[in-house]
């Protein structure tokens, strides 16, 4: 597999183009200046172009890309001092789901997010971050100690779904998640959930009941995967990029939906060119919203989130025809 | 009331017995086979069942207003917000022709119908979805509907009592059905805060988006025989876990088995459990509360 995505090809050829260049005027020394110069401006058009034309399949891609940051990625650069804190209570820790209290710019917060493993051998502890019940009841027991003591709670969303497995259907995977949309509609802090890669379901909502939802600008989120919804509608997993684009998957999508509040750019062409600076400027948004809601008494914290989510839908008042 | 708006199409096999030799001269229709154990049935008895076998006990398919029918005390049944009709958010192709021809497949406008009855003279208001519009999927009309409903019950102080039959989310309207999961939860949320009992009658199937949803969140959690409930697909499982699942797998009585159930009810002692449960639930009679 190519180190780039499809929709980047273009730009890799002209940039190895431009090398050779730069690698023959180095060594026949001759000059080729002239030339570098004009392929440059080509690029920085092309660059250009290519980066404001993503089709939603680009943006699916750019979301799975292996090196996009994870949860524990962004916690390092936005947070000091995060304790991980381990365990539901009732079963055991699952490692697809990670959360603790950490420090956001000196105040305390409940960070909670689903956790992908960064390589093949990680992701089998993570589950590729595909989370059971008990880490579903573990980040609910997360959010009642911030409620507790009236710390906001900032989740990451970040997930291809809940898992869909035996043993999670026997420990009540509908209920963990039904629960958790049950419990935080009633949190009287402040909920900023970030979708940073996939938001896959019910399995990414269960931590989405949020005052504000933010996306990455290559995030998505949806009620099934692309391929899921292909071989749903057309029986034919392969229309997938088809089906990325009739599902209204993005952020720009889900802006436009009324679901995503804002959208955090991405430098180009995805977050995982540089954690640092994409956790800079997810810190901006999450201390905008937090300052937001420091002025909120619990009560009306509460009734935001509660009568954002019940005015969510679309539909006609009067008989249908 | 209103419930003869419903037309009587039914999922369960009705036998063309015009092509069977010894009974050439009974109508069509007047028998019916249980497509589990294969035995035949006149249709009358078999619905005065409750289209539960006689001899194996399968629970088929019942449409919501036969529910509405046997549930409730005569005459006690007035429709909420039957004028909610859906549009088509994401534009998707063909989505609007597929719910006009379930409309007239079912006589339903949508995947469930809400409003309040009583049962042996106690109030109560009561959502049931029929899996024979587009598979009781959920988008934005039924979230909206059940949504009101549980409002309805929250401002009058009534139980609020749901049979769940669905898919899961709808497709078509991607995003904004997931969205219905919370807008539901917040609901019942409110209602459980007001102190006002809800109930859950888990039917076949109860499965995604749904269960994971309002389907879950009941005071008492009831199912019927036999019903699949579950989150993810069976199929899906396999196909994960590289394994086959047990026979009985997201059945009700695996569920009660695993402790996600307060209980089975068949069909036939439904309204008297629902009555009784209600009767436990007076408030009138928890003084001491």
């Amino acid at each position: 597999m190519p180190n780039f995505m499809e929709f980047e090809r273009p730009i890799v050829e002209l940039k190895n183009k431009i090398s050779e260049f730069k690698k023959l005027m180095e060594d026949a020394d001759i000059d080729f200046s002239k030339e570098v110069s004009q392929l440059e401006n080509r690029l920085a058009h092309l660059e250009k172009e290519v980066y404001s034309n993503l089709t939603p399949w680009d943006r699916v891609c750019i979301a799975r890309h292996p090196q996009r940051p994870t949860t524990l990625d962004y916690v390092r650069y936005l947070f000091d001092d995060f304790i991980e804190l381990h365990g539901d209570r009732y079963f055991g820790d699952d490692a697809a789901l990670i959360g603790g209290i950490a420090f956001f710019q000196g105040k305390p917060v409940t960070v909670i997010g689903q956790q992908r493993g960064r390589d093949t051998k990680e992701n089998i502890v993570r589950n590729f971050g595909m989370p059971h019940p008990e880490g579903y009841r573990k980040a609910l027991r997360l959010m009642k100690q911030a409620e507790k003591f009236c710390r906001p709670i900032i989740t990451f969303i970040d997930t291809k779904g809940a898992y869909p497995g035996k043993a999670a259907e026997e420990r009540g995977q509908s209920e963990a998640i039904a629960k958790n949309l049950f419990e935080m509609a009633g949190l009287t802090v402040p909920v900023i959930a970030v979708v940073i890669g996939e938001g896959g379901s019910g399995g990414a909502l269960a931590l989405g009941v949020a005052n504000r939802i933010l996306m990455l600008e290559n995030a998505t989120y949806s009620v099934i995967s692309p391929e899921g919804a292909a071989a749903l509608l057309w029986k034919d997993s392969t229309q997938a990029k088809k089906a990325a684009q009739a599902m209204q998957i993005t952020a720009k999508d889900l802006y436009e939906l009324g679901v995503c509040d804002e959208i955090i750019k991405e430098i180009p062409p995805g977050a995982h060119v540089d954690v640092k600076v994409q956790a800079d400027l997810i810190a901006d948004r999450i201390q905008i919203a937090l300052n937001d809601f420091s002025t909120m008494l619990p009560q009306e914290i509460l009734s935001q989130r509660m009568n954002k989510y019940l005015r969510m839908g679309q539909f006609r008042d009067q008989p249908f025809g | 009331m209103n419930i003869n708006i419903f037309s009587k199409k039914k999922k369960y096999a009705s036998v063309v017995l015009s092509n069977k030799k010894s009974v050439e001269a009974v109508p069509d229709g007047i028998m019916t086979q249980c497509d589990k154990c294969k035995k035949i049935w006149v249709t009358k008895a078999f619905k005065e069942a409750l289209n539960v076998c006689p001899n194996c006990n399968t629970h088929h398919y019942i449409s919501a207003e036969e529910r509405i029918h046997h549930l409730l005390d005569e005459n006690s049944y007035e429709p909420w917000d039957t004028e909610l009709s859906t549009i088509n958010p994401l534009h998707f192709d063909n989505y609007m022709e597929k719910i006009e021809a379930d409309q007239i497949k079912t006589g339903l406008t949508e995947a469930v119908i809400t409003g309040k009855g009583t049962i042996d003279g106690l109030p109560l208001g009561i959502a049931i979805m029929d899996s024979a519009f587009r598979m009781g999927s959920m988008g934005s009309v039924v979230g909206e509907k059940i949504t009101r409903a549980i409002f309805r019950c929250k401002e009058m102080k009534i139980p609020f009592v749901i049979f769940t039959a669905s898919g899961g989310a709808r497709m078509q309207e991607g995003i904004l059905s997931l969205m219905q999961m919370a807008k539901t939860s917040v609901a019942v949320k409110q209602l459980n805060d007001a102190g006002v009992l809800y109930i859950v009658v888990m039917t076949h199937p109860t499965t995604g988006g749904v269960s994971a949803s309002f389907a879950s969140l009941g005071d008492i959690q009831l199912a019927e025989p036999g019903a699949l409930i579950g989150f993810a697909g069976r199929r899906i499982i396999e196909q994960t876990i590289g394994e086959a699942l047990p026979e009985d797998f997201q059945t009700a009585e695996f569920l009660l088995k695993c402790g996600q159930l307060d209980a089975i009810v068949p069909r036939q002692e439904m309204r008297a459990t629902l009555s009784l449960l209600l009767k436990m639930h007076r408030t009138e009679e928890v003084s001491y509360a």
